[in-house]
């Protein structure tokens, strides 16, 4: 049977932490967190690893696997050649917990500060798959943060204090482009959210593995509607004459 | 559990993990735009071969003559396209990464955007300088003009001596229009102010024709890539084709019509 040579990140912190090597039996259709399985099972059961579905579904098994952020449950063996060892470790851009294990609640943190979904209390519930199918997409998120992870304002620059990322600029879309919501998030996209931090350059919607088009479908139409309310002066003064668009 | 203890500190540029080729897309994208960036500032500069026949080349188009001007012509308008493609959102994800690597690539420690402020905080297109990439849709609006004067032109290219006139260069003329067209309307300003800003595609007839265009326009947008590296090699080859007849180097084969 084909062994695969894995270097795990082991640690608490990653000052004293290290990789240690692990020989792990190939079985078909194996993905890399059958492979931490099999280290738990049978080699160090103290490595820690948070995953829940196995099935690319709920997000908990984000880690970044030859440098790229990615899901541990999705990362199929066969992708790798025999002969090269495969280096796992935790996300870079938030603390560490454990060995694998990463303290997302910032994430959640930033979320509370959007303003929720806001209907008309006398909304007419009926709309159509054409004005829903934009924000389908977005719902697909599965929160994993991967993209929040190779982001490089938050990863690089660590801009935390003035940057959503990208995930909740995907669920601030959501919002907007919903037909009944009312709720005006532009103002606090722009000065709180931080939009005009991200420099469109992509990275998070090559790592998401929803293939959710962060950058083209969410990203780029809010920037947009910055712009018509903060940078256009044309926008701008047609807006003062006719006033605002009712939402 | 503290959660400040372990934060990890920023990636120092050009570091990484990864084991693939990750530079290869950067150093391809920074030779292709040096190479058409080199080769687009002789041709302006030169003043030369740039008509010939039916022919005007788009880097002179629309040709604008002034007394006092005594510089190329077309100086006084590649401002437009140059100004449109460096605030186009694909160029500015190639070039951001490629040239400033503000990151060079996914998981690859970048330096601050324009490289100029190390060490400072990293403020991206939310403060000056970088926050007038916000003009992109004036300069729509004028790549939008030019591009009426080159299918103008590709229309003259078809007509010589009054008549229909079909040759290599009247190919080249139309196919670069078309990939322009491709690339120009599939802009990601175009796609928001056709439709995309609206909320609801159903509301109102207005909202279900806008709708129907914003469609059209995604369509092109999904490749705006693929059709901003297509516009940007057909505008070079057509202008080198010009050049290469206007110079006498090759003469242009009259598939249809008189010849030149
Ligand atoms: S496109 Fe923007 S949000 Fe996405 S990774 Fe790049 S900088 Fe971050
Ligand atoms: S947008 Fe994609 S990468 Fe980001 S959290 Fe959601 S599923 Fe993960
Ligand atoms: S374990 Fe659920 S996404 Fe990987
Ligand atoms: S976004 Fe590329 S041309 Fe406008």
């Amino acid at each position: 049977m084909r062994e695969a040579t894995l270097k795990v990140f082991r640690g608490t912190d990653y000052e004293t932490g290290e990789f240690k090597t692990y020989k792990v039996p190939v079985e078909d259709g194996m993905v890399v967190l059958d492979a931490i399985h099999y280290i738990q099972k049978e080699i160090d059961p103290d490595v820690a690893v948070r995953w829940n579905c196995k099935a690319a579904k709920c997000g908990s098994c984000s880690a970044e696997v030859n440098g790229k952020p990615a899901l541990m449950c999705k990362t199929r063996m066969d992708h790798f050649a025999s002969d090269t060892e495969i280096q796992v470790q935790p996300l870079k851009t938030f603390p560490l917990v454990k060995d694998l294990v990463t303290n997302v609640a910032w994430n959640y943190e930033v979320n509370k500060k959007i303003t929720p979904f806001t209907p008309a209390k006398d909304a007419d519930w009926t709309f159509f798959q054409e004005d829903i199918e934009r924000v389908q997409e977005f719902r697909k998120c599965i929160e994993c943060f991967l993209c929040q992870d190779v982001c490089h304002v938050l990863r690089d620059h660590n801009r935390k204090d003035a940057f959503i990322g990208p995930r909740f600029l995907v669920r601030t879309a959501g919002l907007e482009m919903h037909p009944l919501d009312k709720a005006n998030r532009i103002e606090s996209l722009k000065d709180h959210g931080g939009i005009g931090f991200c420099n469109i350059t992509k990275c998070c919607t090559e790592v998401c593995p929803e293939d959710i088009h962060i950058t083209d479908n969410a990203i780029i139409p809010l920037k947009e509607r910055v712009v018509d309310e903060f940078y256009d002066p044309v926008m701008m003064l047609l807006k003062k004459i006719f006033g605002k668009k009712q939402k | 559990m503290n959660q400040t203890k372990s934060a990890l500190a920023p990636q120092k540029p050009l570091s990484t993990e990864r084991r693939d080729i990750w530079w290869l897309e950067p150093a391809l994208v920074a030779i292709g735009f040096g190479l058409f960036i080199i080769y687009a500032t002789w041709r302006a500069f030169e003043n030369n071969f740039y008509e010939i026949g039916p022919y005007l080349s788009p880097f002179y188009s629309p040709k604008i003559v002034l007394d006092w001007w005594k510089f190329s012509p077309a100086l006084l308008i590649l401002w437009v396209p140059a100004g449109f493609r460096a605030t186009c959102y694909y160029y500015r994800k190639a070039y951001y990464r490629a040239y400033f690597l503000s990151p060079p690539a996914c998981g690859v420690g970048g330096i601050n955007a324009l490289g100029l402020s190390q060490g400072k905080k990293y403020c991206g297109e939310s403060t000056f300088p970088l926050v007038i990439q916000n003009i992109h849709r004036y300069m729509l609006y004028l790549a939008i003009a030019v591009l009426g004067f080159l299918w103008y032109d590709a229309i003259l290219a078809c007509i010589w001596q009054n008549q229909l006139r079909i040759g290599v260069g009247s190919i080249i003329f139309i196919a670069n229009c078309l990939f322009l067209s491709a690339y120009t309307f599939g802009c990601h300003v175009f796609r928001h102010l056709v439709g995309g800003k609206l909320d609801c595609f159903s509301c109102s007839q207005t909202a279900k024709t806008q709708f129907s265009l914003w469609e059209a326009v995604t369509k092109f947008n999904e490749h705006h890539m693929f059709w901003a590296w297509v516009s940007l090699f057909s505008v070079a080859i057509t202008d080198f084709y010009v050049r290469l007849i206007a110079s006498h180097s090759i003469s242009d084969l009259t598939l249809i019509g008189p010849p030149l």
